[in-house]
């Protein structure tokens, strides 16, 4: 072996050592989402300000109306969650029908058990977290789907196939949010859609356009200059239950620990 | 002679190559692993533009502007321009062609998404006048004494002195200042 | 209404999506299908090891495992919001997804148990079919029984003993590579739940170990309950039909329960018992030492809510009890019915308690909810995904026995095998 094929074959010796070693780099949410390999120039993502939000339940109402969910059904696709905290650090949870009423009183619905009212002196603090479908990164219900029911658009939004959907129910239990249900009508999985009628027409989720108070905003994470993106590079965001995995881009302002 | 042990493999083989062949029939042509890969994209293309072709239904401020923009400018000045005009009216959907009306919500309920006070300190709603809606004249409808579209006209600022010296709450503590045009 | 919002109550704080999605029927459905897969495994002592003392109760089993194939399928079909679109797993499968490989996996064992009963039955399909053959003046049933022997034969009509020899030697293979296809299938049941990651209490990769230790448990319980009421059985009617013509044999004359085979069976029984046991007990130890974010609501759940469904007639009666009636020595057949029943029970409630249970706490750990299991049916919903649809799971496989029956004589006399 002279020395030019000593040097060539080290050099591809290291190489295909770098190869894997690249791959097991860690891929911040910035380079992940700034990658435009795949060809698509969108990739939607949520922000949510919990501190704005007054639990008015606009966008629950909105959100059924848009999406033809049956208003009675006790399934939504979107929900105000209130958290009440004493000062003891006992926190009580609550959404009756997913908030689509808004809140109107301190009681706090807790299922069987009835009713719950803390005293106005204990609560610390107390306040409204929206939810919805997260639209993950590596969604776990797509991945569970056995007929490829569910998937991902390009864009990343994860929609529902109602002609192809068996119902077996398996990405619901899949989802670590609680974002899927069956419609009652389709009899299939149901979930939040981004809106994806509205956005790909340049509109905002009907979500968006009913809350009052700007806690809901959608943006272009593929586009620096969208504001939602901005915020969600620079500001201080939070996710919801990022051990599991699953990348959820919808993203929070002012996430409390207490937020399930 | 001595292969008869192969045949029911031969039925095996023959209940494969049906499904083989149904699938072909029954599998429309546009499903298959599309931008996302395997995981993530194995579905059938012709779903998306079935989503995109849901109808919208509420057609934001913009629209109703296009018409009404004299109330949409004025409303806009007052705190309750922050307010879809959907949320209170109802979808737009192709109005005025379908529906030719739209149906108002003018229900206490309505108002009370907002304005039922809460124990909610740390949240946008502590900002809010808040009412008790069992004492705040439980009987009336809002629109009897206040207007939606202009909550702090003179009338507006007569009830909200009313509501201090009633020492009703939120609204007393913060007097007219209590609507806040929230950002 | 929503569905699962019929029986669902729920408790504190639940997400508003969440309901019991997944009843009774997916209880079923590992119990159905771990005792075709115990059933298969106990034939297959006999067929490959030739555990010669097993041979009554192998044959039976095998019968009966392929009666309870069908059933596996029911209750998934059952709780499908769309049935008719169940055929889409064989269609499209999405490999990603645990569910998917169902239609593979079941399909292939399906064929194997096929092609081993046809292996051992080819000679009494070939042989009846040439006793209708040559019979005159065939009545309609038997024109249809000769057409369909006939065509069970697959043409092979050869019975000679080179050819029965081959037949052996197959029967042989397919039990051989019978045993890892229903560990396999049963196994993969175990994954389906272990998989899943949202699930605090499924999620756990010794679950497929678990549930192919408990498939085992299950089918040779079964198989040994149902094979001693059949035998019972028998000779009740033979007592009975011996009224009236006391030409036939007595009671004492025909065969009866061979209680050694039973003794026999009984020891693999309790060699999976423990195992399942362990198994169990180390992930129990294991979540409780470990103490994940989700324990809390899991030990509320298993320790609190479910005490009795769990320690009580799950581990208590349904495991050591029975652990007790089958290692006291001398068992009787009274005490192996008592026990193989205690055992079904218990295997059952492990079922219940992993999959209701598994849903009954919130994915937000702030509450519960509670499965109301509909008795009397309001609508096909209730009925599906409540009692008496499992009723009418837990039925099917015995009509289906008694029809396979027919073609397939468990109790006749001797052939090739």
């Amino acid at each position: 072996m002279n020395r030019r094929d000593f040097l060539k074959n080290s050099i591809t010796v290291i190489a295909g050592l770098a190869v894997p070693l690249s791959a097991l780099e860690l891929i911040s949410p910035r380079t992940l989402l700034a990658r435009k390999e795949d060809g698509s120039a969108v990739r939607w993502a949520f922000l949510v300000d919990t501190q704005a939000c007054v639990g008015c339940g606009f966008c629950v109402k909105a959100c059924k109306t848009e999406n033809e969910i049956p208003y009675e059904a006790g399934i939504t696709r979107t929900w105000v969650e209130r958290y009440v905290v004493t000062g003891k650090g006992k926190s009580c949870v609550d959404s009756p029908q997913g908030g689509r009423e808004g809140f109107t009183s301190d009681r706090i619905d807790q299922g069987e058990e009835g009713h719950r009212e803390l005293a106005r002196d204990d609560v610390e603090k107390a306040f409204f977290v929206p939810k919805l479908c997260n639209h993950c990164e590596s969604p776990a219900c797509v991945q569970v789907c056995p007929v490829g029911a569910t998937y991902q658009t390009p864009d990343g939004v994860v929609l529902v196939d109602r002609k192809h959907c068996i119902g077996c129910a398996y990405c619901i239990m899949a989802c670590p949010y609680g974002v899927r249900s069956f419609h009652p009508v389709h009899k299939t999985a149901e979930k939040c859609t981004f809106c994806y009628h509205r956005i790909t027409k340049g509109m905002k989720t009907a979500c968006v356009d009913a809350c009052p108070f700007g806690t809901r905003k959608i943006g272009n994470l593929r586009n620096p200059d969208d504001p939602v993106t901005k915020t969600i590079m620079s500001g201080r965001v939070g996710v919801l239950k990022e051990e599991y995995g699953t990348k959820p881009q919808v993203y929070y302002l002012a996430l409390s620990r207490e937020v399930k | 002679m001595g292969s008869h042990v192969w045949r029911p493999l031969y039925i095996a083989a023959a209940l494969i190559a049906v499904v083989l062949v149904a699938r072909t029939f029954l599998v429309p042509e546009d499903f298959g692993i599309h931008e996302r890969g395997y995981m993530y994209g194995w579905h059938r293309k012709g779903n998306e533009a079935e989503w995109k072709a849901v109808t919208v239904k509420y057609r934001t401020a913009a629209y109703c502007r296009e018409c009404h923009a004299d109330k949409a400018e004025s409303i806009s000045r007052t705190p309750h321009g922050i307010i879809s005009c959907e949320n209170c009216h109802g979808p737009a959907l192709n109005h005025p062609d379908d529906p030719p009306t739209l149906t108002i919500d003018r229900s206490r309920a309505l108002c009370l998404r907002c304005h039922a006070a809460l124990t909610t300190p740390s949240s946008g709603r502590a900002k809010i006048a808040g009412i008790n809606p069992e004492t705040h004249n439980p009987e009336a409808e809002c629109t009897l004494c206040h207007d939606p579209h202009n909550p702090i006209s003179s009338q507006g600022e007569a009830l909200a002195k009313r509501h201090e010296e009633g020492g009703m709450q939120g609204a007393s503590e913060r007097g007219s200042e209590a609507y806040p045009s929230v950002r | 209404m929503v569905h699962g919002e019929a029986w669902t109550i729920k408790e504190l704080f639940v997400y508003p999506n969440e309901y019991i999605y997944w009843t009774i029927q997916i209880v079923m459905y590992p119990f159905m299908t771990g005792l075709v897969a115990g059933a298969f495994v106990l034939s297959s002592l006999y067929h490959v090891f030739g555990i010669r003392q097993m041979k009554d109760i192998a044959r039976f089993s095998l019968v009966f495992s392929f009666a309870l194939l069908p059933v596996a399928m029911v209750p998934l079909q059952l709780h499908l919001q769309h049935p008719e679109r169940g055929i889409e797993v064989m269609l499209t499968p999405h490999f990603t997804s645990a569910i998917a490989a169902f239609g593979i996996a079941f399909s292939t064992y399906g064929m194997i148990v096929a092609s081993e009963l046809w292996f051992v039955y080819r000679r009494h399909f070939v042989e009846t079919a040439l006793s209708l053959k040559v019979k005159r003046n065939k009545n309609l049933p038997e024109r249809g029984r000769y057409l369909l022997f006939s065509a069970l034969t697959l043409g092979a009509w050869d019975v000679s003993e080179h050819a029965l020899a081959k037949d052996e030697k197959a029967v042989k293979v397919m039990a051989a590579t019978g045993i890892p296809v229903a560990c396999l299938l049963h196994g993969y049941a175990g994954f389906i739940f272990g998989s899943v990651k949202a699930n605090a209490l499924w999620t756990t990769p010794l679950m497929p170990f678990i549930f192919i230790c408990s498939a085992v448990v299950s089918g040779i319980a079964l198989c040994v309950l149902c094979y001693i009421v059949t035998m019972e059985i028998r000779k009740l009617i033979v007592g009975w039909k011996r009224k009236n013509d006391p030409s036939l044999p007595t009671p004492e004359q025909i065969k009866t329960v061979e209680m050694y085979e039973v003794t026999m069976t009984a020891k693999y029984l309790v060699m999976a018992l423990l195992a399942a046991l362990g198994l169990e007990l180390l992930d129990l130890l294991f979540r409780d030492y470990a103490k994940f974010r989700s324990w809390e609501i899991v030990r509320s759940l298993i320790y609190g809510k479910d005490f009795v469904n769990v320690f009580v007639i799950q581990y208590g009666l349904g495991n050591l009890v029975p652990l007790i009636l089958f290692l006291l020595p001398r068992l009787t057949v009274r005490r192996a019915i008592v026990a193989t029943l205690l055992v079904l029970m218990g295997v059952f409630m492990m079922r219940w308690n992993l999959v209701i249970g598994g849903q009954g706490f919130s994915a937000s750990f702030a509450g519960f909810m509670h499965y109301d299991l509909p008795i009397i049916p309001r609508d096909i919903e209730t009925f599906k995904e409540g009692l008496p649809g499992a009723i009418l799971v837990g039925i099917l496989p015995f009509v289906i026995f008694w029809g396979l029956n027919k073609i397939f004589p468990v109790f006749k006399g001797e052939d090739s095998h």
